[in-house]
């Protein structure tokens, strides 16, 4: 779509007012070659068109669109209806997914109180530790506990987690893995993991939760691995693997990546800073 | 000391000055968070009025967070300048307002004032004050720092130029650099967020940027904001560093977080300024301000590391006023609150967020700082483009030194939304506010006609910058 070019006064050479001798021309249809070539360059919002120094109309609109997307993906809630059969499908059997609700009962606590998406609600501990008691302890292989949570994108665990958990179970051998049940946590947080897998006496969590929505990506999904997952670990005792989405790092490479890491966590039986991904010898994502 | 306040037959007490700070600070999530709010609109008006007849000398007696135990703390009272406090030692923290607001209070009483305000003080007073106070005091502060540019003149706006790029790319960095620079920006520094935090990154953006700098010969300075360490490692390999950047809080234990304490930032600094890479300014002098600050209230909070004197939480506005001690001992280029980068469990919404900007930039400014503002906000804040717009609008009349430029306010990087080159422009024009004045003068000069000519073909310009 091409807007008319902003009118300007002919004989004004530079806006006296600011002190900027702009040139809307420089960039224009006749230009349009090299506007479309400098824009290839970066994802970044480049060479708008514009009409005076603001932003033309077709911009400000597709800004608005990118910001109502990032932002509905914040507020969107997980549908645990459609969600949970369509991961029991993607765990084949391996496991079964249960699904838990963080202490933060809406998203606008959840967005204040992160200690509340950090911690399961009583009747989610009840039903965790319940389920906990029926459990056989791992023998010779390492038990393995998935946790996804929304976060702050619900759109990016629905449109990544599925296809990522599929991805990932071949990858994982039965006789070296033990899964645990996957819980699926609503207002979650990643710290809510430590407490799932610490009652599950899992040896590995691996945390799956919507990122931080983005103009550009607002259905990302990050993947945390925390070896010994138990209350109170930080940040640094855990590896991230971030922008898991259909336009960034796709699920079946972040699956490689993840089974990769697990691997050496397990053999260093360690996570976190002392566990470098690029120390790994990597077939793919790079 | 114990502090109070009646109202009718009720006896409001404080029993700190940690705690009057905390219960006086106008509501934020990040000190709901912290549980230290007041319960109720009144009991935080009671702790205004208490706070009101706190004698200013009392800061000096009692800190917020332990001396011994606290590098920034001892870093504030060892420093503190007794005669420069003179002319204010008698006043309580409500006359203090009164006298900053009066025709008493000119620019130059305020200059020669700084080194005598403590940070504690500069947030107790800006908790009395409504967000005009905020602007009318903060504008009559000239903080003018030099390097290739002079920043913080009276009736300029600079823009730092921001061209992040998701993967440091530096064809997409120059490409971004290109677009700043076309439509004004960059005056207050060209910086860069890399994604990858090591010499060979941090080296490779500096030297693009160099060269694109000096083929067009555009007086500003350039910053990689790696980490500190990263930045000095890459000076010693023979990086042409001109600021060095660094996050700084409030505390000891939240800089230790950041990887940091004074004696690093003493021995940066001095590597910096030993580079001379300054350039004579308009005034004929040699610009010799070297390091670049970012702070945002909630970073000590973050860190778990915002307690106080009695083991409980201090406000994050009072804590981010005491990472500003730790930036004027530098006699930084630039400093700037990232005000809306760190959520909304700290600043909630564009309320919030307007009013910790304007206390910032104020709360910097007496302290004797080159206050810019990103203002800024995340997607999972309570706050659009409309609210950017009108902080935007209050900072510029405050008298703001800069603000960001970023590509259409969208950080493809950081993911965050900013104020873009459009934005900066804007803000000069309604307010009359012109760029730093070499680079004014560059603006209308032949370097950035031929810039303009050449970037007719921007792959071939590109090519000979960013190859």
């Amino acid at each position: 779509m091409t807007l008319p070019l902003p009118i300007r006064d002919p004989g004004e050479s530079a806006d006296q007012a600011f002190n900027v001798p702009l040139e809307p021309d420089i960039f224009d249809s006749v230009h349009g070659i090299a506007t479309a070539q400098i824009r290839a360059l970066t994802p970044a919002r480049i060479f708008q068109r514009r009409s005076g120094t603001s932003l033309a109309t077709s911009e400000l609109l597709s800004f608005q669109l990118d910001l109502g997307r990032a932002r509905d993906a914040v507020q969107a809630a997980l549908q645990p209806a459609s969600f949970l059969p369509e991961l029991n499908r993607a765990l084949s059997g391996r496991a079964s997914a249960v699904l838990l609700h963080s202490a933060a009962r809406d998203r606008r606590e959840y967005l204040q109180r992160p200690d509340l998406g950090r911690v399961l609600d009583a009747a989610s501990a009840g039903v965790l530790q319940q389920r906990a008691r029926s459990i056989a302890p791992a023998v010779d292989r390492s038990s393995l506990a998935i946790v996804i949570a929304d976060g702050l994108s619900a759109l990016g665990v629905e449109r990544n987690a599925c296809p990522l958990v599929a991805a990932l179970l071949p990858l994982l051998p039965a006789d070296a893995w033990q899964l645990q049940p996957v819980c699926v946590v609503e207002q979650g947080r990643v710290a809510v993991g430590d407490e799932i897998g610490q009652l599950l006496r899992a040896d590995m969590l691996l945390m799956l939760i919507g990122e931080r929505p983005g103009l550009s990506s607002p259905d990302s999904l990050g993947a945390y691995i925390t070896w010994k997952p138990l209350l109170g670990r930080n940040d640094a005792e855990r590896n991230c693997i971030s922008n898991i989405r259909a336009g960034g790092l796709v699920p079946e490479l972040a699956a490689m990546r993840i089974a990769a890491l697990m691997q050496e966590a397990t053999r260093l039986q360690l996570t976190g800073v002392a566990l470098k991904e690029s120390s790994l010898p990597l077939e793919a994502g790079q | 000391m114990k502090f109070q306040h009646t109202i009718g037959d009720i006896t409001h007490s404080f029993s700190s000055l940690r705690e009057l700070l905390a219960v006086a600070t106008p509501f934020r999530s990040g000190d709901a968070l912290a549980g230290i709010v007041a319960r109720s609109a009144e009991h935080r008006v009671a702790a205004q009025y208490a706070l009101a007849d706190v004698p200013l000398n009392h800061f000096l007696s009692e800190q917020v967070v332990l001396y011994e135990i606290d590098e920034v703390t001892r870093l504030i009272v060892d420093s503190h300048d007794h005669a420069a406090f003179a002319p204010i030692a008698s006043l309580t923290v409500g006359e203090f307002r009164d006298w900053l607001l009066s025709d008493d209070a000119t620019s130059k009483r305020l200059a020669e004032l700084a080194p005598g305000i403590t940070p504690e003080m500069a947030a107790a007073v800006s908790k009395l004050m409504r967000i005009q106070d905020l602007i009318l005091v903060a504008r009559k502060i000239n903080v003018v720092t030099r390097f290739r540019t002079t920043v913080g003149l009276p009736g300029r706006l600079s823009a730092r130029l921001q061209p992040n790029h998701p993967t440091d790319a530096m064809s997409g960095i120059a490409a971004a650099t290109l677009d700043g620079l076309l439509l004004g920006s960059g005056d207050a520094v060209i910086g860069i967020n890399p994604v990858g935090d090591n010499p060979a990154t941090v080296t490779g953006i500096l030297r693009m940027l160099d060269t694109l700098r000096q083929r067009f010969e555009i007086p500003a300075q350039t910053c990689v904001l790696a980490h500190i360490t990263t930045q000095l490692e890459a000076l010693r390999l023979g990086a042409p560093i001109d600021l060095l950047f660094q996050s700084i809080a409030g505390t000891q234990r939240a800089n230790s977080s950041f990887g940091i304490d004074l004696s690093l930032l003493d021995e940066a600094c001095a590597a910096a300024l030993a580079l001379n890479r300054g350039a004579p300014c308009a005034d004929g002098s040699v610009g010799t301000n070297v390091m670049y600050f970012e702070t945002g209230q909630g970073s000590a909070l973050s860190a778990n590391a915002h307690l106080g004197v009695d083991g409980k939480a201090v406000d994050q506005q009072t804590l981010e006023a005491r990472a500003y001690a730790v930036a004027r001992r530098y006699n930084p280029m630039l400093v700037n609150t990232v005000v809306g980068f760190i959520g909304p469990e700290y600043l909630y919404d564009g309320k919030q967020i307007t009013r910790a900007a304007l206390e910032d930039h104020f709360c910097g400014k007496l302290l004797g700082l080159p206050m810019g503002c990103d203002v800024c906000y995340t997607n999972h804040a309570e706050a659009d483009q409309d609210d950017m717009d009108s902080l935007l609008t209050l900072l510029g009349t405050a008298g703001v030194n800069y603000v960001m430029g970023v590509p259409g306010a969208d950080d493809v990087m950081l993911n965050y939304q900013s104020t873009s080159f459009h934005d900066a422009l804007y803000l000069r024009r309604v307010l009359g506010l012109r760029p730093a004045p070499e680079f004014e003068k560059w603006l209308a000069g032949d370097h950035f006609a031929r810039l303009r000519m050449e970037s007719r073909s921007p792959a071939l310009l590109l090519q000979g910058v960013a190859s």
